[in-house]
């Protein structure tokens, strides 16, 4: 997990800005890793503060409701010694393209060093980028990609194994609609992991037979007990109550009897098998609280994660930048 | 009207089956025989030497926008557009505000055309009242006053029951009606083309079900009840299977293709890139090639545009946002060429499909059109097949500056447009 | 290029040996010090001083490693790559040897000292380093210093140590 002593951070840091994991080499997760490993000692000193983003200005706009991710983002720039600014964006000025690029480069001319940004629409970070100077960081945009939750998972599942080569991660429940699933397709899989994405077929997203050039390889199936089947690491993802309005299931009944991650279900993981969850839970739909706060469960120790591997993104990011 | 002899090009023309090193002589606005030109006359002489020569293009699908979005294109931007693609015939859909379905509203398009447009127009009239897909246009009364086909392009007619009526009612009037398949329920919301790349990008898709389930309908439609149909814009493997079918049943069915279908894949979307975001969406290497295929074997019948032009700021926004269209006619011909010098497509099929094609899904009032038979419409498209070029969307004449070929180098370039025996646009010092 | 070996292996034992000495000297209650290495060759060099302290004094006195990465006034500058900082003991009210390799511009000093009072207030914290070649920027000096060398401000300073670069030597380069 070490990065070669050779290698100087800045040579393998290429990042201006942190839109997905698609685009981060390996030795750049690593770097990420080690640098939140540095923060989380950091976050267990009495004192939980140090100079390094003293004088930076980070704005998060969140044009989607969040509550955990939007905290954590601001602690852990707090935790750096950053100005942080909360600007609630209006959902209904989401509908004009403008009003995005906007709203952004007004947060600029307030002097923006780092922004984060929600968005409900995929891809709206990207096409932001053109028209600002600040560094960028996605914090969620539409079903596309959710990086730091990926990072966090990433760091989390370090903190119980050394290496990810060759685990097998499951991921279970609403793949289609989900960016945090994206997000740790690319990261688990550069990571080496064996990752197997597991829903009823309306939850599935298409175009994953076979192999494909735009998608990192991954095993997709419908039956839960043969994703479970020795997996190192269970994600388990939040279950939007609002697709059975929309058809998409029969009901939450037929959900739960199908897919809930249970304790007998569990069982047909490896023994030591991590549960995890990107939160909030939906207690006694995607799983049983019994799992949720079981032995196996890492739930807690994820949202510490995402405030370390916050505060190494926006070191990294602050780092090494012309004045 | 001053005399045009167009010397020494290699003159194509599919509807006689010619292509050779000729001249052209064109007089009061028709192709002339050679033996009427008279030694002294003064006729503009133009030099074609190296360069191809073949009747006008005719575009069957065409977004000129006016009335209602005159911010988007004009009849007179648009006509200047096409002039530049070598097109000397455009039929404008009806998807204006008002849409076109009514007789006035063709009469006042048919004028703005006479006046302000710069090569053929011919309206489209919608098959449903306000294109709501509730009630018939009167449909007789749009055919007399001018419209040659009836189209909700934009819209699939949802209810087959109206279809049917439709097509039994056009069929004394010998027009086609053009559809747009697209099964509603299944596109819904849908940005791209359902696939991997949808689910990188994490945008709802949009299956190729969406326009087969839409196109079967209607060609079992046309084979109930006899009437001409034409399919738009047809994007899919699937799609050209069910044509094939049905042409070998008898059914009275044609189709077009466009250039970005026939040239470009989902692919382009990558980067949430707006510029490529059109309905129906660009779809696999799989589907492309079947549709080159659908080309050469006579299952596609004509190539059209679908030249869709938008405001920058309709493509400047988040990808579910932007307007869906490409500004195609300007670079229709460089692209499609493309595949000529790709060897995919034998040059005198393009031109056919650009020409004879459209020409014959027209009806036999339009039998002078797309050739250069001694008698026919003085309407010439002289380009040179080698001639490089990029890309610059700023320069369109077009109002729609929407393309994802911005910066892209294309080989084949127009280079003298003439309607009606008069050069409408020139290239350089041709 | 020029290189001049200004310190060999040999060199180094005995400096240390002597820097040990005296810091034993200095500080008399031996249970409450504790040797700060500041990463990255601040850490060996504090090692190396405990294991002289062990041996004629039978102590072991705690040694820690501290990143003061984040305490840098150059960030914007450079990206420094940063580990965690291990101090095996609460540093409130103890005598803290913060070790380096080479004392310069007195930059890194600062910012080591801010990042241990974050960590609670020692009784005091004194410096070590092996070669001091000058050219401070902050009034900061050191405790015990191995060896003084004059330089010029484009001469480098490379100090390899065997745990990090594989031998043990103190090199002047100029350009």
């Amino acid at each position: 997990m070490d990065i070669e002593a050779s290698a100087k951070p800045q040579d393998i840091w290429q990042h201006r800005h942190v839109l997905d994991i698609d685009d981060f080499s390996r030795g750049e997760i690593e770097l990420v890793m080690q640098t939140a490993n540095a923060m989380s000692e950091v976050l267990s000193r009495p004192i939980k503060k140090v100079p390094a983003l003293r004088g930076k200005c980070v704005f998060t706009i969140f044009w989607e409701v969040s509550t955990r991710t939007r905290g954590s983002f601001e602690l852990a720039a707090k935790n750096l010694s950053a100005d942080v600014v909360n600007f609630t964006a209006q959902a209904s000025s989401v509908s004009k393209g403008e009003s995005l690029i906007d709203t952004l480069n007004t947060v600029e001319a307030l002097g923006a060093d780092i922004i984060v940004m929600r968005h409900p629409i995929s891809g709206a970070p990207y096409h932001a980028l053109p028209y600002v100077k600040a560094n960028l960081v996605n914090a969620g945009d539409g079903w596309h990609a959710h990086p730091t939750q990926a990072l966090l998972d990433l760091h989390t599942i370090h903190r119980h194994r050394a290496s990810l080569e060759g685990l097998k991660v499951s991921i279970i429940g609403d793949i289609k609609h989900s960016r945090v699933a994206r997000s740790n397709v690319w990261c688990l899989t550069k990571m080496g992991a064996h990752v197997v994405l597991c829903a009823p077929a309306t939850l599935l997203p298409s175009g994953l037979e076979g192999s494909c050039d735009h998608f990192p390889r991954v095993e997709v199936t419908t039956d839960i007990t043969e994703a479970l089947k020795d997996a190192d690491v269970v994600m388990v993802l939040r279950l939007q109550k609002e697709r059975m309005a929309s058809g998409i299931l029969p009901s939450l009944r037929e959900f739960i009897g199908g897919y809930q991650l249970n304790a007998a279900r569990l069982a047909f993981a490896a023994k030591d098998a991590l549960v995890m969850h990107p939160g909030p839970v939906n207690e006694e739909i995607e799983i049983t609280r019994a799992v949720a706060h079981g032995p196996q469960s890492v739930i807690r120790e994820q949202v510490a994660s995402g405030v370390a591997v916050r505060m190494a993104l926006l070191y990294l990011l602050a780092g090494g930048k012309e004045l | 009207m001053k005399d045009i002899l167009i010397k020494g090009g290699r003159v194509i023309d599919p509807s006689r089956n010619i292509d050779a090193i000729a001249d052209l002589f064109l007089s009061d606005g028709k192709v002339q025989a050679l033996t009427h030109l008279n030694q002294t006359s003064d006729a503009e002489i133009i030099d074609a030497r190296g360069l191809i020569v073949c009747p006008g293009f005719i575009d069957l699908h065409t977004h000129l926008r006016q009335p209602g979005y005159e911010y988007k294109e004009t009849i007179a931007s648009g006509t200047q557009s096409a002039a530049r693609g070598g097109f000397t015939t455009v039929c404008c859909m009806p998807n204006t505000d008002p849409p076109m379905d009514n007789a006035a509203l063709v009469g006042y398009v048919k004028h703005l055309a006479a006046q302000e447009g710069l090569i053929r127009v011919l309206p489209i009239g919608t098959i449903t009242c306000g294109r709501q897909g509730e009630d018939l246009a009167d449909m007789a009364e749009l055919s007399h006053a001018g419209v040659i086909a009836f189209s909700d392009d934009g819209s699939y007619v949802a209810s087959a029951h109206l279809v049917r009526r439709a097509m039994e009612y056009v069929r004394s009037l010998e027009v086609p009606i053009i559809e747009h398949c697209e099964e509603p329920t299944l596109s819904k919301g849908g940005q791209m083309n359902e696939g991997a790349i949808a689910t990188r990008l994490g945008l709802l898709g949009i299956p190729s079900a969406a326009e087969e389930i839409a196109a079967a309908r209607d060609i079992i439609l046309a084979e109930l009840t006899g009437a001409h149909l034409h399919l738009a814009h047809v994007s899919t493997a699937g799609t050209i299977e069910l044509i094939r079918q049905a042409k070998r049943r008898g059914v009275t069915v044609t189709a077009e293709v466009t250039p970005h279908h026939l040239t470009m894949t989902e692919e382009m979307v990558l980067g949430y890139n707006t510029q490529a975001k059109v309905n129906p969406p660009l779809r696999t290497p799989r589907d492309t090639e079947a549709l080159v295929a659908g080309l050469q074997d006579g299952t596609l019948d004509a190539i059209a545009t679908d030249h869709a032009p938008h405001t920058e700021n309709d493509k400047l926004c988040e990808f579910t946002a932007a307007a869906f269209g490409i500004s195609g006619l300007e670079t229709a011909l460089g692209s499609l060429m493309g595949l000529v010098h790709n060897h995919k497509l034998d040059i005198g099929l393009l031109i056919s499909s650009l020409t004879t094609g459209p020409s014959r899904i027209l009806g036999k009032n339009f039998a002078n059109l797309g050739t250069l038979a001694t008698g026919a419409n003085a309407d010439v498209v002289i380009f040179d097949s080698e001639a490089e070029w990029t890309v610059d969307a700023a320069a369109f004449v077009s109002k729609g500056k929407n393309t994802p070929l911005h910066g892209a180098k294309l080989k084949g370039k127009v280079l003298l447009t003439i309607y009606n025996g008069e050069i409408v646009y020139r290239y350089g010092g041709i | 290029m020029s290189t001049k070996v200004i310190m060999t292996a040999e060199d180094m034992r005995r400096s240390l040996a002597r820097m040990a000495h005296e810091i034993v000297e200095r500080n008399h209650s031996l249970e409450k010090l504790v040797l700060v290495g500041m990463r990255t060759r601040g850490v060996p060099l504090a090692n190396r001083l405990a294991e002289d302290i062990l041996s004629f004094e039978k102590i072991r006195v705690p040694v820690g490693a501290l990143d003061f990465s984040l305490y840098r006034d150059d960030l914007t500058a450079r990206r420094p790559q940063i580990k965690p900082t291990d101090i095996p003991e609460n540093i409130a009210g103890r005598a803290i040897v913060l070790v380096d390799d080479v004392l310069y511009t007195g930059r890194s000093a600062r910012a080591a000292m801010d990042a241990l009072v974050d960590l609670g207030r020692p009784e005091v914290i004194q410096l070590a380093v092996l070669i001091d070649r000058g050219h401070r920027e902050l009034p900061i000096r050191a405790d015990y210093v191995g060896k003084n060398i004059p330089t010029a401000q484009k001469e480098d300073v490379r100090v390899k140590l065997v745990e990090t670069d594989g031998q043990n030597e103190v090199t002047l380069i100029g350009y």
